[in-house]
């Protein structure tokens, strides 16, 4: 499998707050990797540091072999590196065709045109494509302030992809969003990650969540990654349950909180 | 081959019937309606600016370069060419925009609205000191030419109508066209969420410069227009005032629209004209309550008027 991320003595201070301490992680491209924490510990440090979004204070990242520290938003995104939020980061105050028809034209390359309109028909069918993967066709015309949680999370997602990245960052996808949508969310978000082959890493509070759709977690405790395995064996250890899911989760062979 | 949509057909519609019923017009409304063409073109720079976000409050800046270039290009270069002076205005405009976008982009809010005050209000200092220039009286513009006209002459009160109609009506249908575009998008994503738009791979920097050059040649363009059709350029032009009536206008129309600028232009000259003419001393008061008015039951502009009615419509 080939390698895709790589951070090495990855590190971050707020004076004297270490949020982040000596992060070394490999991800191999196809990878759904989960990062789990209690609230503080590091994970969205992390992914902010990765995803150029806060410098970090130490340490390296590189992507696809190459080292993209310092690098802002804009050139990981080229690079094939992209994110959603935890407080999706959308254009409240335009039709969800346009967020989606601006960022289908960022991805062409053509976001400096003056003359031809931004809705080209290529451009709404493939718009009009990504809303039915993410099941939202209902909201094409709408506002975004028109659109519940879940739905806009989706959109924050689908934005993310339609920039053809290879690796997707996802912090918090369910946070907000209530018990019943969850599962439908995270089984529209994997089924359009499936069909992209991209590699995912994902922030997630939720240990029925982790234990359902990734292969591999970090825990992270205190700024620094306390375990990093097969999903099984992370939340059966000790220490993870002391310091992340608490001592009352036992992993099930089938999933979810026993 | 791109085809005209409903609004540019309007618009060239608009454009037709202004200049055939400026024909059975009087000397006054001709020259008020130059004026205000001239002054919707600075304030669609500014409606540029604030659909990406930012108020201006330094148009005047531009509008004071598209000015005294025509002067000075009359005066200086022996230019008489209208539609020359307004290229030169126009080239000098870009070229100090260029430089001064380099920072102001990189600036909001209220930070963004002061410093381009500032610069305003320099161009005006110096302008003030400049003995050779007139000072803060200004100078006069000398009689311009355009292809066969001579302004010594023809009707030039007419023909500078003629002029700022044709113009007007060019850069209105680029500016329709332009807010569809991508990069017109783009500019009302900044507003909404500057995160995101870079994580989309869009230069918000990049975006807002030539954005804000382009604001500034157009309202270079009102500033020229107005020197031609007033024949006169002073300071003032650049005072920070007039900055704040562009500002006006603009929440007067809003930005919904091309045409919006406009018309607002228009009722804000005619509203002027009038107050001055009740209440002498208190036509600003009159102004005032217009803009309390529209801000309370209009917040998107006179232009939400037509667009209220649509929907309504539908």
């Amino acid at each position: 499998m080939t390698e895709i991320l790589k951070t090495e003595g990855l590190s971050r201070y707020f004076g004297a707050v270490t949020a982040a301490e000596n992060i070394n992680v490999t991800i191999t491209e196809g990878e759904i990797v989960g990062v789990i924490g209690s609230n503080g510990a590091g994970k969205t440090t992390f992914i902010n540091m990765v995803t150029g979004y806060l410098p970090p204070s130490k340490g390296s990242i590189s992507f696809d072999g190459k080292p993209i520290k310092g690098l802002g938003p804009r050139k990981l995104m080229r690079k094939g590196l992209t994110r959603s939020f935890q407080i999706p980061q959308l254009f409240l105050e335009l039709p969800v065709i346009d967020n989606l028809s601006i960022a289908l034209a960022a991805a062409e390359h053509k976001q400096f045109q003056m003359l031809c309109p931004v809705h080209t028909p290529e451009r709404l069918k493939a718009a009009e494509e990504i809303l039915e993967q993410m099941h939202i066709t209902e909201y094409r015309d709408e506002m975004v302030t028109a659109m519940p949680q879940g739905a806009r999370k989706l959109l924050d997602i689908a934005i993310a992809m339609l920039g053809k990245p290879r690796m997707l960052l996802l912090d918090e996808p369910t946070s907000g969003v209530s018990m019943e949508e969850k599962y439908t969310l995270m089984d529209t978000v994997m089924e359009a990650v499936r069909a992209r082959g991209l590699t995912v890493l994902f922030v997630e509070h939720d240990m029925e969540i982790v234990q359902r759709y990734v292969t591999r977690v970090l825990a992270f405790a205190s700024g620094v990654v306390i375990k990093d395995g097969p999903v099984d064996e992370v939340l059966a250890d000790e220490k993870v349950q002391e310091l992340v899911t608490g001592k009352q989760h036992k992993p099930t062979a089938s999933g979810g909180d026993a | 081959m791109m085809k005209a949509d409903r609004t540019e057909l309007s618009l060239i519609g608009v454009a037709i019937a202004v200049a055939i019923a400026a024909q059975f017009s009087p000397n006054w409304l001709v020259f008020t309606l130059t004026l205000a063409i001239s002054t919707g073109l600075v304030v669609m720079g500014v409606v540029m600016l604030m659909r990406a976000g930012l108020v201006s409050f330094g148009q005047g800046l531009f509008y004071c370069l598209g000015g005294y270039a025509v002067g000075l290009g009359g005066r200086f270069l022996g230019i008489t060419d209208a539609l020359v002076l307004i290229g030169l205005g126009v080239v000098a405009t870009v070229a100090i925009a260029m430089i001064l976008g380099l920072l102001v982009t990189r600036y909001r809010e209220i930070f963004f609205a002061m410093l381009s005050l500032a610069f305003s209000m320099i161009l005006y200092g110096i302008l003030v000191k400049s003995h050779g220039l007139g000072s803060t009286d200004g100078f006069g513009v000398v009689d311009w030419t355009l292809l066969w006209f001579d302004s010594k002459t023809g009707d030039s009160a007419n023909m500078a109508l003629m002029l700022a109609i044709a113009l007007a009506l060019l850069i209105a249908l680029f500016l329709n066209r332009y807010f569809k575009s991508s990069i017109g998008l783009a500019c009302e994503a900044i507003r909404e969420n500057e995160v995101r738009v870079e994580y989309m791979g869009i230069s918000r920097q990049q975006t807002l410069y030539i954005n804000y050059v382009i604001a500034a040649a157009i309202g270079s363009v009102g500033g020229s227009m107005t020197a031609l059709a007033a024949g006169h350029v002073d300071p003032t032009m650049a005072y920070w005032t007039i900055s704040g009536e562009f500002v006006f206008i603009a929440i007067l129309g809003g930005t919904g629209h091309v045409a919006a600028p406009f018309i607002a232009a228009l009722i804000f000259t005619l509203v002027r004209t009038y107050a001055i003419e009740l209440a002498p001393n208190a036509w600003q008061m009159i102004l005032g309550i217009v803009l309390l008015l529209i801000i309370l039951f209009l917040p998107k502009g006179i232009w939400s008027l037509f667009t209220r009615k649509k929907g309504a419509a539908s």
